[in-house]
């Protein structure tokens, strides 16, 4: 396990940032496959109500 | 953090992340003041408010390419241009700082500006009238027709100063007018210290004639290189604080996804209406802001942040309205074609 707070604050403040950018792709991915599998549908039920 | 925290969090991201993906733009302006008021250091309120920016901006970048609707040559050189502009809008600010004028003089330049933009966008929105006169959203690397063509942009285009660069969307400029617009607007972003995506994306339609998809996707991808360098720097110094960026981020990824989807949805016409309200949402309450700083009325800080949330949810609920209006309407006309 990295300890980072013994880190320099240039790579404390890199990973900060990584862990900003892993949460967005993560949430990219995530969202747009519950978009695929649901996204259709969802716009079918707008479009009938 | 409390459960009710969070959930503000991750509703208020939500909110941001429709007005993000729909505009490219309406990050940092909502979401730092609201942190401000909420009695976060600034130092904190600005370094994850940029943080936020960048993660939303890299979220909404990569559904705007899945569109199509991403100018890379010219993300690139705007990227090059509003970075020189960006310093030397800095130095302007340390000289009026010397001078002693630098606060009054940049919230009066923020006001107009705002303000002046969101009249003049709604102006030119309600002129076009019915929208007949839009862009196709589905087709952002189809010739765009000259008639769509913002009358300033075909003048800038005029000057053929070579090298010139072709555009998505057919639209062909010389490199230093791109150059120069991108510094004007990196100025002014730099002298105000603000993202400067309101003042970028209606700079790159109206002046360059970029078509208003390509104007916001290229947008987004500039803005994650400011927002990510931006971070970093605050990250530094102890300015990112991780349990305000993540749950507002998980909020606005859905709502990015939903305002990118709603541009290739809702009419471009009524596109440029909403984005003009809100920017002039967003000067009011700089305004009042500022009466009360100069008066000393703290309670108007307080108005200033109710006026620009009520801004934000009025808009991004009618961009979700008008998505949900568009597409039964859709659903009625094919429903009519078949009988």
């Amino acid at each position: 396990m990295i300890d980072v707070a013994s880190l320099p604050p240039t790579a404390q403040a890199g990973a900060l940032i990584g862990v900003v950018l892993l949460e967005a792709m993560v949430l990219y991915v995530g969202y747009g496959a519950a978009e695929q599998a649901i996204g259709q549908t969802l716009i079918e039920r707008i479009k009938n109500t | 953090m409390s459960l009710a925290l969070l959930a503000l969090f991750v509703g208020f991201g939500l909110l941001i992340g429709v007005l993000f993906g729909f505009f490219g733009m309406g990050g940092s302006f909502l979401v730092t003041p609201a942190l401000l008021v909420m009695g976060y250091p600034s130092r904190v309120a600005v370094g994850s408010g940029l943080a936020f920016v960048f993660g939303t901006s890299v979220i909404a970048t990569l559904k705007h390419r899945d569109l199509g609707q991403v100018d890379y040559k010219l993300g690139v050189l705007m990227i090059a241009g509003t970075t020189a502009g960006i310093e030397v809008g800095k130095e302007i600010v340390l000289h009026l700082e010397e001078l002693g004028m630098a606060g009054s003089i940049i919230s009066v330049t923020y006001v107009f500006l705002l303000g002046g933009i969101g009249v003049f966008v709604t102006y030119e929105a309600l002129k076009g009238g019915d929208g007949d006169g839009g862009v196709d959203h589905d087709a952002a690397d189809a010739e765009v027709d000259a008639d769509d063509i913002p009358d300033i942009a075909k003048t800038i285009q005029s000057y053929r100063v070579p090298p010139m660069m072709t555009l998505r969307g057919g639209v062909s400029v010389s490199l230093w007018m791109i150059l120069g617009v991108a510094f004007a607007t990196g100025l002014l972003s730099g002298f105000l210290g603000v993202g400067g995506g309101f003042i970028r994306m209606p700079a790159l339609f109206y002046l360059i004639g970029v078509p208003v998809p390509i104007a916001v996707g290229t947008d987004l991808f500039e803005i994650v290189f400011s927002g990510g360098i931006g971070s970093f720097l605050y990250a530094m110094d102890g300015g990112v604080d991780l349990s305000i960026v993540l749950p507002l981020l998980a909020g606005s990824a859905l709502g990015a996804r939903v305002g990118s989807a709603a541009t290739s949805i809702v009419d471009e016409g009524e596109i440029k209406v909403y984005f003009g309200l809100m920017l002039l949402g967003g000067a009011i309450a700089v305004a009042v802001r500022e009466v009360g700083n100069v008066y000393g009325i703290p309670v108007f800080d307080t108005v200033s942040l109710v006026l620009i949330l009520g801004s934000a949810l009025l808009v991004s609920g009618a961009v979700v309205y008008s998505s949900v209006t568009a597409l039964r309407a859709e659903s009625a006309t094919g429903s009519a074609t078949l009988d």
